[in-house]
């Protein structure tokens, strides 16, 4: 048992590894069209929002938004607000933790 | 002399720097690492287990799923196979990085990758709009120090999970999607990007409700870069047709 679980360890680094570095080995010392170099600058701002969607609008499989069954929308506003006026990390994460610790405290 | 005192401060600043863009990822990597080493624990792992796979692996959300398929009993090429498909998204990240690592030599670049994670991504790509050739020893230090708070605190977890129930209480859970939204509001420099990250995050959120697996990510991904790299195009030839005289590679 122990032993399929350090070979799955092993077999989960090899195909996580390779995706992330596969791309920057062929890409870094070329030079790309500046087609592909837009292309690319868009990839981080579609990335993130790619990743928050579901996390701000999704709860238990369902599109909810009502404040006490999806804290975690609410808790955008603040931090978003604060992010956007400070572009300050730290100070926006503390925005979103306070937030939502204050959210839990409130609500049922 | 001067020359190796020069280095020494250039060294240290690279270093401080590198561990102050390591704070806002450290404290999301907490509380996710302290619930990877509770869930590891139940799953039966040992601690050699849950920390060899945090350090070599080092993807949260592939390794928190891949804990339920253990708990089923599933098979190695299933475990794989799915950890290969929720990590596919980093292959655009690494190319999005690509223009900017240029000088870092391969075995760098292989490191570099190595801790290439969403979060990691986000920093590093906020920092790489604006300069050329980025020092390595802050790159390795803001890796290399979230990466060890990733493997700390799934330790951590693995051995105190009891006592850290509570966090939740404090708004801790919501620190990873709080510095999402913080690095994605500074990506947000025009309305073009605002109008990208809207469909990216409508593609994505539409998929994940629909399960269609793990591919929302990727897709909505290149949906959305697709849609601000096409809108550019077509920008770009309207004010062409408007300026004839200016087309060709005169001046």
């Amino acid at each position: 048992m122990q032993s399929k679980i350090i070979v799955a360890i092993l077999l989960m680094s090899v195909v996580t590894f390779l995706p992330r570095f596969l791309p920057l080995f062929f890409l870094a010392k070329r030079k790309l069209s500046p087609l592909a170099e837009n292309w690319l600058s868009y990839v981080p701002v579609a990335v993130l929002s790619a990743l928050l969607g579901p996390v701000l609008f999704i709860k238990e499989g369902q599109f909810t938004l009502t404040l006490s069954s999806n804290p975690y929308f609410w808790a955008a506003l603040p931090t978003f607000t604060i992010a956007l006026l400070t572009r300050n990390m730290v100070l926006s994460v503390l925005t979103g933790m306070g937030s939502m610790a204050l959210l839990r405290l409130f609500l049922p | 002399m001067s020359v190796t005192n020069d280095k020494k401060i250039s060294f240290r600043s690279n270093f401080k720097e590198g561990a102050i863009r390591s704070l806002p990822i450290i404290l999301g990597y907490i509380p996710v690492g302290l619930a990877f080493g509770i869930l590891a624990a139940n799953v039966g792992f040992g601690s050699i287990e849950t920390t060899f796979m945090s350090i070599i692996v080092y993807a949260g959300s592939a390794q928190l799923i891949s804990l339920g398929l253990f708990g089923d009993q599933a098979g190695l090429l299933a475990i794989t196979i799915t950890t290969f498909l929720v990590n596919l998204r980093h292959t655009l990240m690494s190319a999005a990085l690509a223009p900017s690592l240029g000088h870092l030599n391969r075995l760098q670049q292989a490191f570099f990758t190595f801790e290439l994670t969403d979060e990691s991504f986000a920093v590093h790509s906020r920092d790489f709009k604006e300069e050329k050739n980025p020092p390595a020893i802050r790159l390795f230090t803001t890796n290399a120090l979230a990466h060890l708070s990733w493997a700390g605190s799934s330790l951590l977890g693995f051995y105190t999970g009891a006592l850290f129930k509570n966090l939740d209480t404090w708004g801790i859970d919501y620190a990873l999607p709080a510095m999402f939204i913080a690095l994605l509001v500074i990506q947000l420099e025009n309305k073009k990007k605002y109008l990208v990250g809207a469909f990216s995050m409508f593609v994505s959120t539409l998929l994940f409700r629909q399960a269609v697996g793990q591919w929302y990510i990727m897709i909505a991904t290149l949906a959305g870069a697709t849609v601000g790299a096409s809108l550019d195009y077509y920008l770009q030839k309207k004010l062409k047709a408007k300026l004839p005289s200016d087309s060709g590679n005169t001046l």
